[in-house]
């Protein structure tokens, strides 16, 4: 252990205190311009992110879940500053990142690593394994030997044995052993932070549990936080502290893992909760809850982008965006953008109240 | 821990499990390359004939039989092996066998230098408009199609034809002829790899644009670069051939393939055989090219 302490870069300090949150995202936004006619004009956008805010806790797991196509990728994307973002903040353990005395990206790379979802399009075909994770450390100024020293402590780590694996090239190795090499790179700048983009999904289920036990223990280990992306609902049960849950570019629904598993108060997360199998016959449903796509993001519904879908949507809904409610870093609150939660929003089955 | 326990028997029952290198002995892309290719007999035979081609052409002067210019009106269109011309004598009674090694230095200068020099300056367009994407993808290539609105030996004509004869301008036109073809297989080859998620993953590390393009899209892009510049070098030789037999590149005097099948044509129905032989010349270069650069590209490919 005082070995690997010596071979890896030092992890950076905690500059905020326990209270401050890790990662701080506000109104981010990201349209993507449809270009098209002669003269190559924008004529429409894709709404992948739009004003997304929420944070994430130092030292806490937050589950993101969506259909395909809501978002979540993007979003990770425009966390790692690997898109540019239209609008918003990004606010690294208390300093803002990319302007004028806040953390600069380098610095911001150095805490904040992302393992991706296609495990095979992810390692350098051409690269032995043992340098595509040594390739980090040696961008941030590590030596040559020292580099490879790390990149065999961490396969290690990562259940890869260096004698065997290190010469190996990706497509010498199976989807699991790739996605291993994948948090291995993750991990080689000693990051605080670990974003995982659908970092299981491509796996079978054997080897995702043994991914999943692998991230739990070097979670420990590492003290990280995690942002963990996913479409499976049970592997965000397992693994999150908090859930928050996209829909069309939007956050729906946020807030602890077991609240929102037991009480989810948005019709669209209760749907997806829905669409789970079980086991139990006593519980099966034979109408799928959740019928047809999701609009199209380039001309989203207007007022609440659920109502499409929703069995309960109002005239209500079609007027006005519900919002996602008082904003704040408690860990035990959980908002919700629907008019029915919302006191003295209009809707029919909203509590009575004042104006929210 | 229970997963590395899996893992480790996992590792043991692969059948392609092979064994494990020491700790100092993991080997780089090329080195793994080179081992490939050392075991690849055909491909390094190959590999020697062209290093013999090029040896005899170099050496020329000192193995040559015969001075390739002088004539001698005797014996003209002589057959094989007619006293000491073992490859006969031309229109004008000159060695076959010395022409065509003197004319070796023209045409693999013909075939290899222009596609350096084209790999190199349309490999760098390639990759930049490639990696870079958008407005300077579009100036580069629209740039180059405007050279692929031509047949290639057309416009090579037409660049010769305004330059004038001779072998600097000869080896202008091979070259300008080749780059855009080169620059279009390279710009493909990074806009697939810019796409890919490792180059995003160097990206989120902090790497700079210098760093990725030379560890990561480099490596990626050069060998259906450099496989298809190896091809190209045959090319090369029968473009410029066919630019000499044109009277667009060396002026006579000067032994050189392309040029002396043009003279001997007229001989065709005297001495085909010997009339044939810079034919064979070119085939025989344009076969070993070809070769080699099949058995690079296996090489080249990890998969393999």
């Amino acid at each position: 252990m005082s070995t690997q302490a010596q071979a890896r870069l030092e992890q950076a300090p905690d500059r905020g205190g326990r209270a401050q949150p890790m990662l701080i995202a506000s109104h981010l936004k990201r349209y993507f311009p449809i270009r098209g006619g002669v003269l190559n004009r924008t004529v429409a956008e894709v709404k992948a992110v739009d004003d997304i805010s929420f944070t994430v806790l130092k030292g806490e797991t937050l589950g993101v879940v969506g259909e395909s196509g809501c978002g979540k990728s993007t979003l990770a994307r425009l966390l790692m500053h690997l898109l540019p973002r239209d609008s918003g903040d990004i606010i690294f353990d208390g300093d803002a990142v990319g302007q004028l005395h806040g953390l600069p990206l380098r610095d911001l790379r150095r805490n904040m690593q992302m393992v991706f979802q296609d495990s095979y399009s992810s390692l350098n075909p051409r690269l032995p394994i043992e340098q595509s994770v040594a390739y980090a450390p040696r961008v941030h100024g590590m030596g040559r030997a020292q580099a490879k020293r790390t990149a065999r402590e961490l396969l290690q780590r990562v259940g890869l044995r260096p004698e065997l694996f290190a010469g190996r090239y990706p497509h010498e190795l199976s989807g699991g052993q790739k996605q291993r090499v994948n948090i291995a790179r993750a991990l080689a700048l000693n990051p605080r932070m670990l974003i995982l983009d659908e970092a299981v999904s491509a796996l079978d289920k054997s080897v995702e549990a043994q991914v999943l036990n692998l991230l739990g223990t070097l979670k420990r280990e590492f003290e990280l936080t995690y942002m963990f992306i996913s479409h499976d609902l049970h592997v965000v049960q397992y693994i999150s502290d908090r859930v928050m849950v996209m829909y069309l570019g939007q956050v729906v629904e946020l807030g602890p893992v077991d609240a929102i598993y037991a009480h989810p108060r948005h019709p669209y997360t209760a749907a997806l909760l829905d669409c789970r199998l079980t086991v139990d016959p006593a519980t099966r449903i034979e109408t799928p809850p959740l019928v047809g796509d999701p609009p199209n993001p380039i001309n989203p519904p207007s007022g609440c982008r659920f109502r499409t879908r929703c069995p309960h949507a109002e005239r209500i809904c079609e007027e006005r965006m519900p919002l996602l409610g008082e904003w704040n870093n408690r860990p035990e609150s959980h908002l919700v953008a629907c008019h029915m939660v919302h006191a003295g929003s209009g809707h029919s089955k909203a509590p009575p109240g004042g104006l929210h | 821990m229970s997963d590395l326990s899996i893992t480790g028997a996992g590792a043991t029952a692969d059948p392609n499990a092979r064994e494990a290198p020491p700790a100092s002995q993991v080997r780089g892309y090329w080195g793994n390359v080179w081992q490939r290719l050392r075991y690849d007999y055909a491909t390094l035979f190959f590999l020697a004939l062209i290093i013999l081609i090029v040896a005899s052409a170099v050496f020329a002067p000192l193995i040559a039989p015969f001075d390739p210019n002088k004539a001698s009106m005797a014996h003209r269109l002589k057959p094989l092996f007619f006293r000491d011309n073992i490859l006969g004598t031309d229109e004008q009674g000159r060695d076959i066998l010395s022409r065509i090694l003197y004319g070796g230095r023209t045409s693999l200068l013909m075939g290899i230098a222009p596609v350096v020099v084209a790999t190199i300056v349309g490999g760098l367009f390639g990759v930049v408009a490639g990696y870079a994407g958008g407005k300077v993808n579009t100036i580069i290539m629209r740039g180059m199609d405007v050279f692929f609105a031509f047949p290639s030996v057309l416009l090579a004509v037409a660049i010769s034809g305004s330059l004038g004869g001779g072998m600097i301008n000869q080896l202008i036109t091979l070259t300008v002829v080749l780059t855009p073809p080169l620059c279009r297989v390279a710009e493909t080859a990074t806009s697939q790899i810019r796409s890919m998620d490792f180059v995003d993953a160097a990206r989120a590390s902090g790497a700079s644009t210098t760093s990725i393009l030379f560890n990561h899209v480099l490596v990626n892009a050069i060998s259906p670069v450099l496989v298809y510049a190896s091809t190209l070098v045959s090319a090369s030789i029968l473009l410029a051939s066919g630019l000499s037999f044109l009277g667009l590149g060396v002026s006579p005097p000067t032994p050189d393939w392309g040029l002396m099948l043009s003279t001997l044509r007229q001989a065709l129905y005297v001495q085909p055989i010997v009339c044939a032989m810079p034919g064979v010349a070119i085939l025989i270069t344009s076969i070993a090219f070809n070769l080699v650069s099949d058995g690079l590209r296996q090489a080249m490919d990890v998969k393999a």
